[in-house]
């Protein structure tokens, strides 16, 4: 019968081998995916048991996020709390423990939980655990201003409308507005997200950072850029508009209205949004040149921002969804006008007029000023980046000008604030859908020391982008600077 | 010799009480932030029992196997460890089971002396077996779909771990008496030696009452043990392959069956398929359960570091101090804690097929053996359940999970086992 036993031991020591191969299983191979699953109910007590660090606006005062604290069966749990509702909801996000967390509440969530490897930090927990004290996160001081962030609801809410708002400092990328229409409450989003992700309107989406629109008109300030980066004089950039309109590439391509031009310089062409002269200028410059100077802006790649990766979109030329890489067959006469098939995201356009405003140099947008711990100690600090040089400041200075003669007696009078000299460029794209439009505006204002660069989109109105969104980016601008720009 | 054996025995056990000091003040520190005496009243409570058991046996068995007692010590030890770590009141219960066990350990050794005198009361031990198990069928609790239980007293019962141990006994004892029959039939059926109805109607009856364990108590784990036993033993005592394959056939087809008859079955097989879109209802416990190993990562969190109670005694897995024990270690120390208990089982294993090569007669032998493979078995069955290597039964993990019939019975294992491998010893040193 012992041979029978050595097959019965064999067999037994085969069975734990099988049992130690299922374990290491889990805890090497699928530990990390089964770390983040929604149904792990250690995930689930281990962040409650976390006083996320409060999130706030640039002032240093005003709360965009706190947490609530409740006893539960013996323990402290805390959930979070946005004071604001859905004024802030796309640019802080939503911490909840069933579906995920966004904006800042994701990409800040190492500060906020103090689960960040910093000396300061890490000895500051030190503390609290050997105390037995709760976690407590450290504090993130955004850029958002909140008078910035309220102008821009109340000039997209208060007529119903859908679209997105960004503002940026010019000379550091602060974001000081981002918002997005329709919003949500993101104090609600544990009881509502199904009905919530469902709706209509898409509001869980950030139109402001993921939203793709044809920019319309405001592209010309890019192609604009790129003839003077060309290195372009009169001779090249008085062009004959033509009439009303002119053949692209076997179609027709007019201009607004019924206008006819002839022939006319960039600034009048800028001024008057003349589709005949940029489309000609667009061909003039070529695919290469064109795109070469949109990389410059930040066209073709996700914007170098801290924020979640999956919640933002790179600005380019789109096909069936998916973005076509550089020197993809295009008509680059439509593309010069804002139209074929490029899509743009309102951030990339608000970084477009900063760039202008801040004398041609491309700065890295950002939305936290600096990171406090509990204690006062200051982590992190925000500091202005430089991407890269766009244009020269003689370009710059020029394009200023031309943007600035836009708002005095062009197409963007409506942008007009009393007391301030504002630049802008309108832009309005056709949907598709008959009499409806995509309506833009991208401004900075002072023009000759600008402080706020602003890009304003409106979907789908009957409406033109100086009609109804320069009016939206004149109030965020007042807003912001009327406040003074110390906040 | 036989000092030396023993010797090699105490040391061990040292070994072990260290060890479980060590986990209690483990356990303490991650509680209280500070090292208390009471973990060390525990330990110290802990080493004097097997000190007596091993006084006992140096007594009793002087000449058997040095490990075993020491191993068994180590997993309740352990198994202790985690419940306090878990629950501190059901600790205490649980020690009190470990004496009640060490005392039954101590009494079968010294009034039973010899296994073979069970051999002739192999058939009443069987009809005891079949009557345990009517009563659980007619007095018993239902507890999560499976009637497992009787309340004697105040105290539950769970007859299913005795029962496992009566059939053992009684089959080795059948087995021994006919293993000649079983190995050369008498006839001659499709070119295959077939015993006569009247030897094989034993076997029938076992394969039946596993069978029917299933069908009438829809207690899946004590079911496949019974008949992996069953299936191991007789093995072992013909060395037929055609009994294993037969076996494994009716077993397959019953199991067909039941599958289609019995929901309570069904359910446990799709969760085991797919428990991730029952996460919230049925698959709660496997899913919780293997979350949980997998927080423990290679290291683990630390005794008494892993999230497993949220206040007030409400554990995150379900039924975490038996099903679930396998899970809460392996959160606290990692695979390197969790193979290091899998390992401690295999080398149980290897002592006690140890022993049962050594032992001279047949029916130590098969005794030996079924008593190691059942154990083995039910390690396999519980851990692979929690691991979803297979679909997750109910059954204890032996001398680890809480539970005052598990622990007894398994006790008595310790000392069938021991009795075996001492009189092997002695006669080897006649």
């Amino acid at each position: 019968m012992n041979r029978q036993i050595t097959t019965l031991f064999r067999l037994s020591a085969v069975g734990i081998a099988l049992l130690i191969t299922m374990t290491a299983y889990w805890q090497i191979w699928a530990a990390s995916s089964l770390a983040d699953r929604r149904d792990n109910a250690r995930l689930v007590y281990r962040q409650l048991q976390i006083k996320r660090g409060l999130i706030l606006a640039s002032d240093g005062k005003t709360v965009l996020a706190h947490n609530r604290a409740e006893r539960r069966n013996g323990l402290t749990l805390y959930t979070r709390r946005y004071p604001y509702g859905p004024l802030f909801a796309h640019a802080v996000g939503y911490n909840t423990v069933g579906d995920g967390r966004t904006a800042l509440e994701l990409a800040e969530n190492p500060y906020l939980t103090a689960s960040n490897s910093d000396l300061a930090t890490v000895i500051s927990n030190l503390g609290s655990t050997l105390r037995g004290e709760t976690v407590t996160g450290d504090n993130v001081i955004t850029s958002l201003s909140k008078p910035a962030q309220k102008a821009a609801r109340q000039g997209l809410e208060s007529q119903g409308l859908t679209g997105a708002v960004v503002a940026i400092e010019p000379s550091t990328g602060r974001v000081v507005a981002m918002y997005s229409s329709p919003s949500f409450n993101p104090n609600k989003v544990d009881q509502d997200f199904s009905r919530l992700s469902a709706k209509g309107g898409a509001p869980l989406l950030n139109r402001a950072t993921q939203g793709l629109y044809a920019p319309g008109s405001t592209f010309k300030v890019v192609t604009a850029t790129s003839a003077l980066n060309a290195g372009y004089g009169p001779q090249q950039l008085n062009i004959d508009a033509g009439g009303h309109c002119i053949t692209v590439e076997a179609h027709p391509l007019c201009n607004a209205g019924t206008e006819s031009f002839g022939t006319i310089d960039l600034k009048t062409a800028l001024t008057n949004s003349v589709n005949t002269y940029f489309a000609q200028l667009g061909q003039k410059l070529g695919q290469r040149r064109l795109e070469n100077t949109m990389q410059k802006f930040g066209f073709f790649q996700l914007p170098p921002f801290t924020y979640p990766t999956d919640e933002m979109n790179p600005s380019g030329i789109y096909q069936n969804g998916h973005m076509l890489g550089t020197l993809a067959p295009i008509d680059v006469g439509r593309v010069a006008i804002g139209q074929e098939r490029l899509a743009v995201t309102p951030l990339q356009m608000a970084t477009v007029a900063a760039t202008v405003a801040n004398g041609g140099v491309r700065m890295a947008p950002r939305l936290v000023d600096k990171v406090v711990t509990p204690g006062g100690n200051t982590v992190y600090m925000g500091k202005p980046q430089q991407v890269e040089r766009v244009m020269s400041p003689q370009t710059a200075a020029q394009l200023t000008d031309d943007m600035r003669n836009v708002v005095d007696e062009g197409t963007g009078t409506a942008a007009n604030v009393l007391g301030l000299n504002v630049a802008g460029k309108t832009g309005t794209a056709e949907t598709g859908v008959n009499g409806l439009n995509t309506a833009w505006f991208i401004a900075f204002a002072p023009a000759e020391d600008p402080k706020i660069a602003v890009a304003v989109v409106v979907e789908k109105t009957p409406e033109f982008g100086g009609q109804v969104s320069a009016p939206i980016a004149a109030k965020v601008i007042e807003a912001y600077l009327g406040h003074g720009v110390a906040n | 010799m036989r000092s030396s054996l023993r010797l090699r025995e105490l040391l061990n056990l040292i070994l072990v009480g260290m060890l479980t000091a060590i986990g209690f003040a483990s356990v303490y520190t991650a509680r209280q932030n500070q090292i208390s005496s009471t973990s060390l009243v525990y330990a110290g409570f802990f080493l004097a029992l097997f000190a007596v058991a091993h006084i006992g046996v140096r007594a009793g068995l002087p000449n058997a196997d040095p490990w075993l007692l020491p191993l068994a010590a180590l997993l309740s030890g352990l198994g202790l460890t985690e419940i306090y770590r878990l629950q501190p009141t059901l600790a205490r219960d649980q020690s009190v089971w470990i004496v009640i066990g060490l005392i039954g350990f101590l009494g079968l050794i010294f009034i039973l002396g010899d296994v073979r005198r069970l051999e002739p009361y192999k058939y009443s031990l069987a009809t005891a077996a079949v009557g345990l198990l009517l009563l659980t069928m007619v007095a018993g609790t239902t507890v999560n779909g499976a009637r497992l239980w009787i309340r004697i007293g105040g105290v539950q019962v769970q007859p299913g771990e005795f029962v496992k141990l009566l059939l053992v006994i009684s089959l080795a004892g059948y087995l021994r008496e006919n293993r000649e029959v079983l190995t050369h039939g008498r006839r001659r059926v499709l070119g295959l030696d077939i015993p006569a109805a009247r030897h094989l109607g034993p076997l029938a009856l076992m394969a039946g009452i596993s069978l029917g364990v299933l069908a009438v108590m829809n207690d899946l784990g004590s079911a496949l043990l019974l008949f992996g036993i069953f299936l191991a033993m007789i093995y072992v005592a013909t060395g037929r392959h055609l009994y294993t394959v037969l076996g494994l056939g009716t077993f397959a087809a019953g199991s067909l069956f039941i599958y289609k008859a019995i929901p309570h079955v069904r359910e446990r097989f799709s969760i085991w398929i797919d428990p991730w879109t029952h996460a919230h209802s049925t698959g709660y416990q496997v899913v919780q359960s293997v979350e949980s190993i997998a927080d423990g990562g290679i290291f683990g969190t630390g005794l008494g570091r892993s999230l497993q109670v949220i206040g007030h005694g409400q554990t995150i897995i379900p039924a975490v101090q038996t099903d679930g024990i396998y899970a809460a270690w392996s959160d606290e120390t990692g695979l390197a804690g969790a193979a290091g208990l899998l390992l401690i089982y295999l080398l149980f294993a290897y002592r006690g097929f140890k022993i049962a090569t050594l032992a001279d007669d047949s029916f130590s032998k098969l005794l030996a053996c079924g008593l190691t493979f059942s154990f083995t078995l039910q390690a396999f069955l519980i851990v692979g359940g929690i691991t979803r290597l297979i679909p997750l039964t109910g059954v204890t993990l032996p001398f680890v999970s809480y539970g005052g019939s598990s622990i007894v019975s398994n006790f008595l294992v310790l000392g069938l086992l021991l009795m075996i491998s001492d009189r092997a010893a002695s006669r080897r040193q006649t």
